[in-house]
């Protein structure tokens, strides 16, 4: 693991990706506390970093997208696993080394609410609780950006889709006020996702009874509930939609609280999509 | 050293190797061959775990790679068909980081590195980026990463694909000398490659081992006849003459005539060969006419690769 890290690392520092990723994060988090802090004369910090996550949905897929790509691309992952490492150490390793290019702008950052307590009052508890936040938000971001580039041996297309995703996160609470709210709405958006979720069993094992019973217990286990006790799909969907959003969970910490529940969400989503980066990885093994 | 055991790897409806059983025993050099998709690269993804096996077993030194991964990996040094490189890097960086994963730390790390530098011949090179590298550094680089941590079993994947002709001598030199210190299993199509450098040759067609022995016995089972292509200084007739004195010629052919002498191409039947070429030596010889050239034909293993890849029979005693 440490193996990983270590040359993840100095293949960072080594080319542009590091630079290009922190001279963004600090030029962005610099422009909002240029309009926040100086030009508008506001003294919370917080806002220049709710301003500043925008900008995740450009630099997070530009960070991630060749992490494991581009060792498909030119076949280095046959290295990686003749080597006497496990797949849990690379993914480890390659994580912890996204996270520390990642943690040098952001300490940068965190130098910027010290400079203007100077010179006027700036509550500092929301300020770092921010800033924590803010490093988590990030760290959950990251791990969905390296899952998606474990899909591909395409650094083009592990960027894209990286975008699509976290820009959909990003306005999935606006978005959710358009979709339907009604039962029936929420039994359709399920249909779709247990179909989804069918070819995805099929695809991962292969085993074509598998999939399509899995599909038939759940239509049936939905057609169930829907006729049974309409009233608790009501609403289902928006309300999963505002759940997912890594960024409304961030806009709590923005509003003064540190929200620990918000916390472990960020965590268990770092774990779940590193978990499913390993399952690639391994994937890989026994196509 | 390495046993594999009803190995078998179907991907999807396709099989790619079909109960494959063989032993590899410690400190020789072994060539894999075959025709191109017969199965030797996903042997070798296999037996280095970085392929999963439908069913059957391998053990490294006695662990089994599926089982205790880090323990068998640690035994092998591999070298896919494509060397695993990271173009933007040195290969003492390179090096450094295939060192680290293999455990290696500190003093003993540099100590390794330079040897296996050393080695294949790499320490000029050392601080170039490997994008500029020519193919053959390339693969010695390649090379070199898999000497890394002194594993037992050095396996080579098609070495010299890709190289020209000095290059490939050199990775040949490389790897006979490898063999005097590890157990080597290179794989290959170029059926001269694996002649010239292998103690023992597993020849494998469709996913099945079809040989498994050394070239001279492979050789020897062969039964296509051998052939004597000779130029005499005489006549035809007086030439076919001197040669009906001789026995087991079954064939007698002359190629070319000009009025000093005659090119003739005779064919027997005995599979030792020598016994007849001296015959017809000592024919020429108490006939009285000057023999000016003599060459032999025996049965290569290309004819016993033909033989075995077309119709897939097993030759008496081949299998092991």
């Amino acid at each position: 693991m440490t193996a990983v890290f270590k040359h993840e690392l100095r293949s960072y520092f080594h080319s542009l990706t590091a630079y290009v990723f922190g001279a963004f994060l600090l030029a962005f988090v610099g422009i909002g506390a240029m309009m926040y802090n100086i030009q508008a004369a506001v003294s919370n910090f917080e806002f220049v970093l709710s301003f500043g996550s925008l900008i995740f949905v450009v630099i997070v897929p530009v960070l991630t997208m060749r992490v494991i790509a581009e060792e498909r691309r030119q076949k280095t992952d046959q290295l990686l696993y003749s080597l006497p490492i496990s797949t849990v150490d690379v993914i480890v390793g390659k994580y912890l080394a996204l996270l520390t290019v990642y943690l040098v702008p952001l300490l940068v950052v965190s130098i910027y609410p010290l400079i203007f307590s100077q010179f006027g009052e700036v509550y500092l508890p929301t300020a770092y609780g921010s800033i924590v936040a803010f490093f988590l938000l990030g760290a959950a971001l990251i791990a969905v950006g390296m899952f998606l580039s474990s899909l591909t041996d395409n650094q083009g297309f592990a960027a894209g889709i990286g975008i699509a995703v976290i820009l959909l996160n990003y306005y999935s609470v606006s978005l959710s006020e358009y979709v339907s709210s009604s039962a029936f709405g929420a039994v359709a958006a399920l249909l779709v996702i247990i179909l989804l979720f069918s070819w995805v069993i099929r695809h991962l094992t292969g085993n074509d009874t598998l999939a399509s019973v899995l599909c038939l217990v759940l239509i049936v286990a939905l057609m169930i509930l829907y006729v049974t006790n309409s009233g608790a799909l009501e609403g289902l969907l928006p309300n999963v939609m505002e759940k997912l959003s890594l960024f409304e969970r961030f806009y709590v910490f923005v509003n003064g609280m540190f929200d620990l529940t918000g916390v472990v969400y960020y965590l268990t989503v770092a774990a779940f999509f590193l978990f499913l980066s390993v399952q690639s990885l391994e994937k890989r093994r026994y196509n | 050293m390495i046993t594999v055991e009803h190995l078998t790897k179907h991907y999807g409806d396709f099989v790619a190797v079909e109960d494959l059983s063989f032993e590899i025993e410690e400190g020789h050099v072994y060539g894999f061959l075959g025709p191109n998709g017969a199965g030797k690269s996903t042997t070798m993804n296999i037996i280095t775990g970085c392929l999963s096996a439908t069913r059957g077993h391998v053990r490294i030194d006695g662990y089994d790679i599926f089982e205790e991964p880090a323990q068998a990996k640690k035994r092998i040094g591999y070298l896919p068909e494509q060397p695993p490189l990271y173009l933007n890097e040195t290969p003492r960086e390179y090096l450094r980081f295939v060192g680290e994963a293999k455990g290696l730390k500190g003093a003993e790390l540099e100590a390794q590195i330079r040897q296996v530098m050393e080695q294949t011949r790499i320490q000029e090179v050392a601080g170039r980026r490997i994008s500029a590298l020519s193919k053959g550094y390339r693969q010695r680089v390649g090379i070199a990463q898999a000497l890394l941590g002194n594993p037992k079993v050095i396996i080579l994947d098609e070495p010299t694909v890709g190289l020209d002709p000095h290059q490939i001598i050199e990775i040949r030199d490389l790897i006979r000398q490898l063999g005097q210190s590890h157990t080597v299993i290179l794989s290959s199509h170029i059926l001269s490659e694996v002649q010239t450098m292998c103690e023992k040759i597993l020849i494998i067609a469709k996913g099945r081992l079809i040989a498994f022995d050394t070239p001279e016995n492979l050789e020897r089972q062969m039964l296509s006849p051998g052939e004597i292509t000779l130029v005499a200084e005489t006549g035809r007739q007086r030439a076919e003459e001197i040669l009906s004195q001789v026995e087991h010629i079954t064939q007698l052919q002359a190629e070319e005539e000009t009025d000093t002498w005659v090119r003739l191409r005779l064919k027997t039947d005995q599979r030792d060969i020598h016994p007849v070429s001296r015959a017809v030596f000592q024919a020429f010889a108490r006939s009285g006419e000057n023999l000016l050239e003599m060459s032999l034909k025996k049965a290569n293993l290309e004819d016993i690769f033909l033989e075995l890849t077309e119709d897939e029979k097993t030759p008496e005693g081949g299998q092991k």
